[in-house]
């Protein structure tokens, strides 16, 4: 019994709460995972708690410190002069990559379709806390004020980690490859064979999906991001195949894959910007066989229904409406050299 | 001190949630993940047996939304699991009290299974469960820890007058 101002107020009881709550939390989950409509109230809490999260990443940031101290001058200094051995090389092949990038400019330019845009890129720290058991995650301490958005890519040094998942004031979640929840769509980079890559919720391996025992895949391949789906850029290391399994009771094939990225390194991550024309995947994969079907710069890999205009070649810059296939060819007009489809040789 | 009996009583039980928090995100190697205790489950557990009058489902409801938040998961997955449990030992706390400290720590199993599992299935409807058993082994793992975590929470509540 509750008195206020002698009113007599019975406190509902433990079922009645506990229903209540129920399906509060009923409607907050159906609230967060169909619609956005909590994403400010979520972004308010996240401030509100975030120094229990900051609590919980000291151990690993005096440690971190202690380490630094520990090592001293002497590891320092291999340190520095390994990096300063690795450098020279780094820079040569950045030369190189500058030679390649301007040749596939040109060679891009010749097929009428956008070269290549160089992206903008962001190293951001980390804050090491726990993610949910089994979830792949990370916090990042960069938010809304630093231009990140929801579905941007993230990686290191070695490949493809993750993309962000929520954008929130001062921090942002990213969610790894690896996570329960996430698939990317890869390609072998030896020859083109297209798949998509699950993330397990295993810390170190990603599955791939819905392969044919006929697939030209084999151990070793690595498997590049394949830039369908607008998400992730095209090219960017994932996984190498790690284990094939041919179960012939299974209609697919059995394939886990080692990511290449450092998943487990908890310093740094790199945040990209992915400019619309890089986005795009190249014109042809090597798997459609397909007699010379680069030679149609507009028509994307798959659909063979558009090859009979073969005179048209020229043309088709422009007739965007009718294909949705054509629509990231499209969309970065002010990058496509205006004249090129015009100066292409009729084949 | 000069706080009145309720007022220090909630602060030492905000105090004991907050630890749990603090060590249920505290960042332990990847392998760890499946004995890690659920340490705010647990907590509620012992304050829902001790003083159901103080804590109960709003209390379990209230640490479980500060855990999605804190986890990134969807709001209310946690605050409904936590809420649950807080029902059943508010529901039973009189026999809890009574068993015998082993007998306990098997309830407490029960409890966080029953709260993984909830957790496990509201995963599976949002298409981002773990291909993985290890869902069940932080109970037992909770199991083991009880009979320590009891005596802990005892003295707390002894030394802390809390009521």
């Amino acid at each position: 019994m509750l008195q206020i101002h002698g009113w007599q107020i019975r406190l509902p009881s433990n079922l009645t709460r506990f229903v209540l709550f129920a399906l509060l939390s009923v409607s907050l989950m159906l609230l967060d995972a169909r619609g956005h409509q909590l994403e400010r109230i979520r972004a308010g809490l996240t401030v509100l708690f975030a120094p229990i999260q900051l609590v919980a990443a000291i151990p690993i940031r005096v440690g971190g410190w202690v380490v630094d101290f520990v090592r001293g001058d002497r590891a320092l200094q291999e340190e520095a002069e390994r990096l300063r051995a690795e450098r020279p090389i780094l820079m040569a092949k950045l030369e190189r990559y500058d030679a390649l990038e301007a040749e596939n400019a040109h060679l891009r330019e010749l097929l009428g379709t956008s070269a290549l845009v160089a992206e903008k890129a962001v190293a951001a720290e980390l804050l090491e806390v726990a993610s949910e058991p089994f979830r792949r995650t990370l916090i990042i301490a960069k938010g809304a004020k630093d231009d990140l958005y929801v579905g941007q890519p993230v990686i290191d040094a070695y490949g493809i980690r993750g993309q962000v998942s929520e954008v929130g004031v001062l921090q942002s979640k990213v969610i790894l490859i690896t996570d329960p929840g996430h698939a990317i769509p890869v390609q072998v980079n030896r020859n083109g064979l297209r798949a998509i890559a699950f993330g397990t919720g295993a810390p170190d391996s990603v599955s791939i999906r819905y392969l044919t025992a006929s697939a030209d895949i084999k151990v070793g391949d690595l498997l590049v991001s394949s830039g369908i789906g607008g998400g992730f850029p095209f090219g960017y290391p994932v996984a190498r195949v790690a284990k094939i399994v041919n179960n012939p009771n299974e209609s697919f094939l059995d394939i886990s894959a080692t990511p290449v990225a450092q998943l487990s390194n908890n310093r740094e991550v790199m945040l990209i910007w992915p400019t619309k024309a890089a986005l795009t995947p190249p014109p042809k994969p090597a798997e459609d066989k397909k007699p010379a079907p680069a030679k149609k710069p507009v028509v994307k890999p798959a659909p063979e229904v558009k090859k009979p205009v073969e005179s048209a070649a020229p043309k088709p810059a422009t007739p965007a409406p009718a294909t949705p296939e054509a629509q990231p060819k499209v969309t970065p007009p002010a990058i496509e050299p205006a004249g090129t489809p015009a100066a292409m040789p009729t084949p | 001190m000069s706080l009145s009996v309720g007022a220090r009583s909630r602060l030492i039980i905000a105090g004991t949630f907050l630890v749990a928090l603090v060590l249920t995100i505290l960042p332990w190697p990847v392998w760890t993940e499946q004995f890690r205790p659920s340490w705010v489950a647990l907590v509620l557990v012992y304050w829902c047996m001790a003083i159901p009058g103080r804590v109960g489902v709003g209390t379990g409801w209230t640490a479980g939304i500060i855990l999605d938040v804190l986890y990134g998961s969807t709001l209310g997955e946690n605050a409904l699991a936590l809420a649950l449990i807080a029902f059943l030992t508010v529901r039973f706390h009189l026999q809890l009290r009574m068993f015998p400290r082993w007998q306990q720590a098997v309830v407490v199993l029960l409890l966080v299974a029953a709260n993984n599992l909830l957790l496990l299935w509201i995963k599976h409807l949002s298409g981002q469960a773990p291909a993985t058993w290890g869902y069940l082994t932080p109970s037992i793992v909770s199991m083991l820890i009880w009979p320590w975590l009891f005596v802990i929470l005892r003295d707390i509540r002894r030394h802390g007058n809390v009521s």
